[in-house]
């Protein structure tokens, strides 16, 4: 067993609101700039639809993700010689119009234009070459369903449904689904990668892309089955959503967690067991794999596992936090969060509660029973088809949805029954194999949530990582960190400084 | 630990270097100095602690960093005072849009210099070189037909030139002068909305156009957000929970209001409640994003949603008053509404009787004091009517008994137990016809009511309860004679089965909802909420809408509960520091009173949409009373002027600073009498009766802080032509059969009324484009103001986080300067002060809403009832006004607030906070005796702290004085509500530490003690504080002869107006494609508020880019429609050119265009017009409700923002065509 600490999100789909703040507010401090216009770290999409990039989980097309062959694991778009052949015209490779050609707006024209016959008016014009454009996508082009009639047929996960789903407004059902770099256990950008030039923090698990490293190849952006890693056309370099690791490295949650206003967001780390990563990446049956990636995770009150930690490096505050953790509980304890597509087999760390939806019928007229005291649809007369769900979060299992759809419901009647001091009926516990308490803790989780309950993040031990006590004093100085010719430098204050450290308290 | 050797921070060793870890994924083998780039991003100057001043009542607390001076971006602040550990937090509170403000700093529409159209600089400089004096020069321009129309013509369409910010000011200051010599300071305007978004801001310009004596707009009932059903029922502006409060329901019933879309940073709170067991059920045409969340959907059609509430008050009237009683509801019926109360009825024809006025102390001869303003109810115990404590005649009498404790008057009784119904204890049953309103079935309804015989000034009459009326009227079955449905299904009103094929709600689905909403208000004691919102409030019959909704949460006892209770979110504000800011804005502290002109009838008038009026009145009355006594709603407003129900500004047809010297007068009184008779005589016309004469234009109009013309404008296309005199595309003509009687008719029509129209923002929209003169304003990002809102108990600061870049200003600085230019010119043009004379309405809140007794029309212009200021007139006021001095009144807190300031009726004193402020801003520097020791407000952070320091909300030592004053009117023990906070003062540097709370004060209704939620009128629950209403109670009835007239005494339904795309007589455009006609919908859009942060880019690019419209996919495929082709969507009223978007999530028959969408970015011409397309509002027109004009009488007594016609754009309807060739019309 060899123990790492890994940072994971859970966003709870039934809380989300669609606003998509999360992905302003990230854009604004990280991508609101030359190459990156069109890069959106988080984006929302609204389901069903086809996405940003568009149809971004057609795998059939796009050979992201990993694959078993043979019974090993190998990701989907081929092995290193297909990739070698192939390196320099990359057929998986999404094009720009497949995100949205990025534009703005001749805006000046509104202040400066001379005197007209006909108002003056700003005209889209595009930021990649500087023409006037017609628009025809965007990165959010389906948002409340918009065009999602025509466009929702070509959603991956209507699979099995289009029998069954009409996608007309008598049967309308939507969600939304924000979506960032899932920071996988098993990346597959990273292990497609030519330059060697993406790597996974060993200590917590981001997945960075070396900026010095990146040679341009452009194979982590097809080899991610999430299209989460996106092209800087300016720097000719790879980028993508970093999980914040400078604020999460102090102690602060993500920007795109502490500004959601929906509060759907919750930070946590899980400890797991990385010597079988492998062995459950390639589990045979793909709705299997659920299950596999909860086995690695380990239990972090077991002394043992305590211990191991210990040994393997992980720090007494972070084993603290991983009992703490938001997503160990709601991903391992109250199995109400499900990872995102595992059968793309990387093993996602951002997970997500399903939505409860409004009863199907109820255009018809089938309306619920009367009965005051049966207050909340059942399952099978939600509006979002369980089957949707299924092949968005568990590999098709529409069982595993209905045991989460399940708990959230009979936890709705069990606080209804106490916020009004009645009895409930407690054979509904039972079903959902959860005590009481688990219930009021899953409530206070989901209702309550407050801040350091949702983001329960340890700070970087950056004590470890050098001298400190030099550090402190040349902190945000470029001359004495990175440039070691300015200045009249040349590194040697540092190894003079640290040589002498070492006499004195070596 | 071994120190590392490679360079430090670079290659950090716990960030060891990576090694494969398996044989399937790879970790770097390289040094990790990467990851500096981010890390330096990440860091950042300062952090800045500021609010949004947008019209969204959002009033968020935002993070706004700085790095290397630059404003870089916006998180929300997080810490908020704790709401306590059983519920979710505030935090975080903001939304996308907010989070994109940062983008209008330094972008390309940021306005950084003055700007002045080039017709009108060149005219302006031509006239400077012909004379010295700036007045002469605007003279030279304005007398000049062919000049003015030069100029005006211009607007809109480009041209601006930079211009020197003296030259700008010297301009603005020269026409003002010009204006109020030649016609009067009530011609200038200012329109400046939601003073609670930036109230320094508003301040500024209000104080100054206070002080000169120009009239400000109300904005909260011309957006037509303001519910007029909120002062009907309870004699209140609106009043709401904070949003927390809806995680304390146990239902919520959300109608018309798109949470997640439009209270973006407040929706969480309802989400969290679904897992405490609140059950949500959802009321909206579309499959809207609330709908989501919900677990019971009722799609019902579009306008219809009164029906669909008439039949749920039938179910809980049936299930909960008939079949079983629930003395929770009885108990609270009884004692906090008007159905205990009676009214008299009134014979109509044979057999049959009408609905009369309320039954008052006055009718049965008693002798009390305002005995025509106390309304009895018949007492259980004693068998006799008796005068139950807390009507508004006890308002306005120093008895003490102005309270709702169960006691009476006329005998000195205590305990008394008001009967609800006469059933089965009555002297008679008798038919009651009640008025019916759709075209589904006769108009008249008869149905047997029992009643009651009594002796009126020796006459024998019949009286009823307002709760057995409310019975009747909704047909539930008591076992009576006449049209009472047998069953739900019944296809009678008002029931579950009526309502089916109005609203295509399926009647089981309302009957579920109703019966789940009462029991769980029964189980509950009032937990049950109704979140509504503009979905059901911008329809012209939005207050039946409202009311017949409300029904509901007055009936099952949930309002002035937490948790329970109506929760109306739509453009409703709470400036919580209410006196301060009234104080500061309306110049209140240098005396008054101010001009305040409700906007409605305003624009009504000023952009001529009057004369396009469709429907006669006759089509909206009553069917069981005599016709309506005008047929053309513009009359209607007429007479709200003149008998002083609405303002009515500009005021006569001749300068209102001429008048006293006209007069001749020795006193104040011979002038008051002078005017009276000169009206009388006919000599002088109030302004309103005829808007087309010259005299009677607004001349001037500043708007800050707003977006008139891109985004309230109702009716666009008149704006554009009439009030602005340029381009401006209609296709309508008069209708000749209907003309006015009390409103003269230029046979002309004028076009370009307005001479200077002012703008001062910080971006180029929709008004910039059209103004004369567009002003740099300081962002919200670099200027000091202060924010509050209902939807939290928070004041939240505005700090600059950098100085206002480029030539930029604060509002408050901007009207600083040009005070103080305005009062250098007038130094040779005033020499002397004079004497303005000052109309005002009737106001509600003062004792001049008991005026007209028993809600009669007393009109003056019959030539038998005489005219008398304050009855039946407006009040006539006499202001000396010292042009000279407006500068120094402006930045000195004048003296009168030592004495007086208070709210809603009240008024206390603020002796020792005057005092305060004179050492905390220090005083101004001049030695006249009038400023001697005037603190200063010089500076937008000492007027934020003014504001703070002399309201009761803000400052613990007035809150105690505040309800000591309501402990001496009411006899009641209230001072133990702020007793905890007594020596709290919020001071400016304390809410930018943290957000505070507000602490409770009279001037609102509900309670925060012991941080608590706010639910409005908990006080009056809980405390028996009346409400400001005729009987002290909620009400269903209204018995004003107005109402009456129209059919609207009780909650009733009345459908949408019918379609007015085209008429015969309109230039209807000859097209040769296919052509659809559906229901316009203008719902408040997810990608802006109003038009803020919808031009932005990250907002433009996070949906389609432009202007655009939902419609279904049957629709679009009718007319051959592909999602995001262009369409091009007209009537009568005007054109737009947008693209399609279509979708499932729609119905049939509706298209929605998302309020607002303007005509600058991404619209191209119109093949029709050969014009730009216009904006959301081309094809709207204003419909003025006369029913909204009613004032002079208890709660229907004019308030600004509180009362009066509503500026509703939900009725129309338009034709949608696909537009195959797009030109962009650059030249």
């Amino acid at each position: 067993m060899k123990i790492k600490a890994q940072f994971g999100m859970v966003m709870s789909l039934d809380k989300c609101i669609g606003c998509h703040t999360c992905s302003v507010t990230c854009n604004n401090t990280w991508t609101n700039r030359p190459g990156a216009e069109y890069m959106w770290w988080n984006n929302v999409e609204t389901k069903p639809g086809i996405g940003y990039p568009k149809g971004w989980e057609n795998q059939e097309k796009n050979n992201g993700g990993w694959t078993l062959k043979n019974g090993r694991l190998e990701l989907k778009a081929g092995g290193r010689a297909k990739k070698l052949a192939q390196i320099f015209y990359n057929p998986d490779l999404n094009m720009i119009d497949d995100f949205y050609e990025p534009w703005t707006y001749d805006y000046e024209t509104l202040i400066h234009s001379p005197e007209k016959k006909h108002q003056p008016v700003a005209r889209p014009k595009s930021q990649l070459t500087g023409e006037y454009m017609e628009l025809q996508w965007g990165p959010n082009w389906e948002d409340d369903l918009a065009g999602v009639h025509q466009t929702g047929k070509l959603d991956p996960n209507m699979r099995g449904l289009e029998e069954q789903v009409k996608l007309e407004y008598e049967e309308a059902f939507m969600m939304y689904l924000p979506r960032i770099c899932e920071h996988c256990i098993n990346p597959s950008c990273l292990s497609s990668c030519p330059s060697g030039a993406m790597y996974k923090r060993d200590e917590d698990g981001i997945v960075l892309v070396d900026q010095d490293a990146c040679r341009s190849w452009r194979f982590c952006m097809s080899g991610c089955p999430y299209k989460k890693v996106y092209f800087n056309w300016q720097t000719k370099k790879a980028e993508k959503c970093t999980f914040c690791f400078p604020r999460i490295e102090n102690g602060d949650p993500t920007i795109c967690s502490e500004t959601c206003v929906g509060r759907i967001r919750y930070i946590g780390i899980v400890l797991y067991d990385a010597d079988r990563v492998e062995a459950a990446a390639s589990v045979t049956n793909e709705q299997e794999l659920y299950e596999a990636q909860l086995s690695l995770f380990l239990d972090p009150f077991d002394p043992e596992i305590i211990e191991q930690a210990k040994k393997d490096g992980i720090a007494e505050d972070w084993i603290e936090a991983a009992q703490q953790s938001p997503v160990y509980k709601m991903a391992v304890k109250q199995k109400i969060a499900l990872p995102l597509h595992p059968e793309y087999r990387t093993l996602p760390m951002v997970w997500y509660v399903p939505p409860l939806s409004p009863i199907m019928n109820a255009l018809e007229g089938q309306v619920d029973a009367l009965d005051p005291k049966m207050m909340f649809p059942t399952i099978e007369q939600m509006r979002i088809p369980v089957q949707y769900l299924a092949n968005l979060l568990s590999a098709g299992d529409e069982e595993v949805i209905k045991v989460v759809l399940k708990k959230m419901v009979i936890m709705r009647h069990v606080m209804r029954a106490k916020q009004l001091q009645k009895e409930y009926d407690s054979s509904l516990l039972h079903m959902t194999e959860l005590s009481e308490e688990e219930i009021v803790d899953m409530y206070r989780l989901l209702a309550i949530g407050k801040y350091e309950d949702r983001y329960v993040i340890p700070k970087a031990h950056r004590e470890q990582a050098g001298n400190m006590y030099f550090g402190q004093g040349i902190a945000g100085y470029d001359f004495m960190q990175n440039c070691h010719e300015c200045m009249g430098g040349s590194g040697a204050l540092e190894e003079e400084f640290e040589a002498r450290w070492r006499k004195n308290y070596g | 630990m071994k120190p590392p050797k490679s360079p430090l921070l670079q290659k950090l060793s716990f960030f060891s270097k990576s090694v494969p870890l398996n044989n399937h994924s790879e970790y770097s083998l390289k040094d990790r100095r990467t990851e500096e780039v981010y890390r330096k991003r990440w860091q950042h100057d300062k952090v800045v602690r500021t609010t949004h001043g947008v019209n969204c009542t959002g009033s968020c607390s935002w993070k706004v960093h700085v790095k290397d001076g630059i404003i870089t971006w916006e998180t929300q602040q997080t810490d908020y005072p704790s709401t306590g550990p059983d519920m979710p937090e505030y935090e975080p509170r903001g939304c996308p849009r907010g989070a994109t403000f940062s983008w209008y700093t330094y972008s390309p529409l940021r306005v950084r210099y003055p700007y002045v159209r080039k017709a009108l600089l060149r005219l302006w400089r031509e006239a400077r070189k012909q004379t010295e004096d700036p007045v002469e020069a605007w003279d030279i321009i304005v007398n000049d037909a062919a000049k003015t129309k030069e100029y005006k013509a211009a607007r809109g369409k480009g041209g601006f030139v930079r211009a020197d910010r003296k030259e700008a000011m010297e301009l603005i200051a020269a026409q003002l002068i010009h204006t109020i010599k030649n016609d009067g300071p009530d011609r200038i305007f200012g329109f400046s909305p939601i003073p609670a978004m930036s109230m320094v801001s508003h301040a500024a310009g209000a104080r100054f156009l206070s002080l000169i004596g120009a009239p400000l707009l109300s904005f909260y009932d011309w957006y037509a957000d303001l519910p007029a059903s909120s002062p009907q029922i309870w004699g209140d502006q609106t009043d709401v929970p904070e949003s927390s409060d809806w995680f304390n329901a146990g239902y919520l019933l959300i109608w018309g209001s798109n949470l997640p879309q439009t209270r973006t940073p407040d929706s969480h709170f309802m989400v969290e409640a679904r897992y405490r067991g609140t059950k949500v059920s959802a009321v909206s045409p579309d499959y809207a994003e609330y709908v989501k969340f919900a677990d019971d959907w009722l799609a019902v059609r579009p306008g219809m949603d009164g029906a669909l509430a008439q039949a749920m008050t039938h179910v809980i009237l049936k299930e909960f008053y008939v079949d079983q009683q629930v003395p929770y509801f009885i108990e609270y019926a009884k004692k906090f509404t008007d159905l205990p109360y009676f009214m008299m009825l009134e014979p109509a024809e044979a057999n049959g009787f009408v609905t009369g006025k309320f039954l008052r102390a006055s009718d049965l001869g008693m002798p009390l004091s305002n005995a025509e303003w106390k309304p009895v109810v018949f007492d259980e115990n004693n068998q006799h009517f008796v005068v139950p404590n807390g009507s508004i005649g006890h308002r306005w009498e120093e008895t003490g008994r102005w309270n709702l404790l169960d006691h009476d008057e006329s005998q000195q009784l205590e305990g008394i137990e008001p009967v609800l119904s006469l059933l089965n204890r009555e002297d008679e049953q008798v038919t009651l016809h009640l008025p019916y309103f759709s075209a589904d079935r006769e108009k008249i309804i008869r149905r047997n009511i029992p009643v009651k015989k009594i002796i009126v000034n020796g006459q024998e009459k019949y009286a009823a309860t307002v709760f057995d009326v409310m019975m009747t009227n909704s047909g539930v079955n008591r076992g009576l004679p006449g049209e009472y449905p047998a069953s739900y299904d019944d296809d009678i009103p008002y029931t579950p089965g009526w309502q089916e094929k109005i609203t295509g709600v399926k009647k089981a689905q309302v009957i579920k909802v109703a019966r789940e909403f009462a029991q769980n208000a029964a189980d509950s004691n009032g937990r049950s909420m109704i979140i509504m919102g503009s979905g059901i409030n911008h329809w012209y019959h939005s207050d039946t809408i409202y009311r017949s909704v409300l029904n509901m949460v007055l009936l099952t006892g949930c309002q002035g509960v937490n948790g329970g209770g109506w929760a109306h979110y739509v453009g409703q504000e709470k400036v919580r520091p209410l006196e301060g800011w009234q104080t500061v804005a309306l110049s209140r502290d240098w005396g008054g009173p101010p001009r305040l002109q409700n906007g409605t009838s305003f624009f009504y008038f000023a952009t001529e949409q009057w004369r396009h009026e469709e429907f006669s009145a006759e089509e909206m009355t009553s069917p069981v009373r005599n016709k309506p006594r005008y047929r053309h709603h513009a009359d209607y407003n007429a007479l709200a002027a003149r008998l002083g129900w609405l303002p009515s500004y500009p005021q006569f047809d001749r300068n209102a600073t001429k008048l006293y010297e006209e007069s001749g007068a020795a006193s104040k009184e011979e002038a008051i009498n002078y005017i009276v008779d000169q009206l009388k005589s006919g000599n002088l016309s109030f302004a309103v009766e005829n808007p087309g004469k010259k005299e009677n234009f607004p001349k001037t109009l500043f708007v800050w802080r707003a977006n008139l013309l891109g985004s309230s404008a109702k009716g666009h296309e008149y704006f554009l032509h009439h009030l602005l005199g340029t381009h401006g595309h209609t296709f309508s003509e008069y209708d000749d059969s209907l003309r006015t009687e009390a409103i003269h008719w230029e046979e002309t029509t004028p076009s370009g009324k307005l001479d200077l129209l002012v703008n001062i923002d910080f971006r180029m929209n929709g008004t910039g484009l059209y103004s004369d003169i567009v002003l740099p304003a300081a962002t919200w990002y670099e200027k000091h103001d202060i924010s509050s809102t209902d939807m939290h108990p928070f004041i939240h600061p505005f700090n600059p986080a950098i100085t206002p870049p480029w030539e930029s200003k604060t509002d408050w600085d901007t009207f600083t300067e040009l005070a103080e230019v305005f009062s250098t010119l007038a130094e040779k043009q005033f020499p002397e002060p004079v004497k303005d004379i000052v109309t005002t309405p009737l106001l509600h809140d003062s004792k001049e809403e008991l005026a007209q007794p028993m809600g009669r029309v007393p009109d003056w212009k019959d030539g038998v009832t005489p005219p008398q200021p304050g009855v039946n007139l407006p009040q006539i006021h006499i202001v000396e006004r010292d042009y000279q001095k407006i500068y120094k009144k402006m930045v000195s807190l004048g003296p009168t607030v030592k004495k007086t300031i208070g709210s809603k009726g009240l008024a206390w004193d603020a002796q020792e906070e005057y005092e305060k402020l004179q050492r905390l801003l220090g005083a101004v520097k001049w030695q006249e005796e009038a400023f001697a020791g005037c603190p200063s407000l010089e500076k937008g952070r000492s007027v934020a702290q003014a504001i703070l320091t002399l309201s009761s909300t803000t400052n613990g030592s007035l809150a105690m004085k505040a309800w000591k004053v309501l402990e001496k009117k009411t006899k009641l023990s209230l001072q133990d509500l702020a007793e905890e906070r007594a020596e709290e003062h919020l001071s400016f540097e304390e809410i930018t530490a943290q957000p505070r709370k507000v602490i409770t004060s009279p001037v609102y209704s509900g309670s925060e003690t012991g941080n608590r939620r706010y639910s409005p009128f908990t006080t009056n629950v809980e405390r028996k504080i009346p409400w400001r209403t005729l009987t002290g109670r909620q009400h269903f009835y209204l018995d004003h002869d107005i109402m009456l007239e129209f059919g609207e005494e009780l909650p009733t339904f009345k459908s949408p107006l019918p379609s007015q795309v085209f008429y015969e007589r309109d230039r209807q455009p000859e097209v040769d494609t296919k052509v659809i006609t559906l229901n316009y919908l203008t719902p408040h859009y997810k990608w802006s508020y109003h038009s803020t942060y919808g031009d932005t880019l990250p907002m433009l690019t996070l949906f389609r880019g432009g202007p655009h419209v939902w419609l279904s996919p049957h629709d679009a495929d009718e007319a051959e429609i592909e999602d995001n082709d262009w369409i091009e969507m007209y009537n009568r009223n005007g054109l737009v050119v947008a693209r399609a978007v279509v979708s499932h999530r729609m119905p049939r028959g509706v298209v929605y265009m998302y309020h607002v969408q303007e005509r600058h970015i991404n619209v191209p011409g119109s093949p029709t017009t050969k014009d730009r397309g216009g904006t959301f509002n081309s094809p709207t027109k204003i419909h003025v409700k006369p029913t909204q004009m009613i004032g002079g009488y208890a709660q229907l007594s004019y308030g600004f923002n509180y009362y009066g016609p509503t500026g509703n754009q939900r009725d129309g309807y338009v034709h949608i065509r696909k537009l195959k060739e797009v030109k962009w019309l650059e030249d």
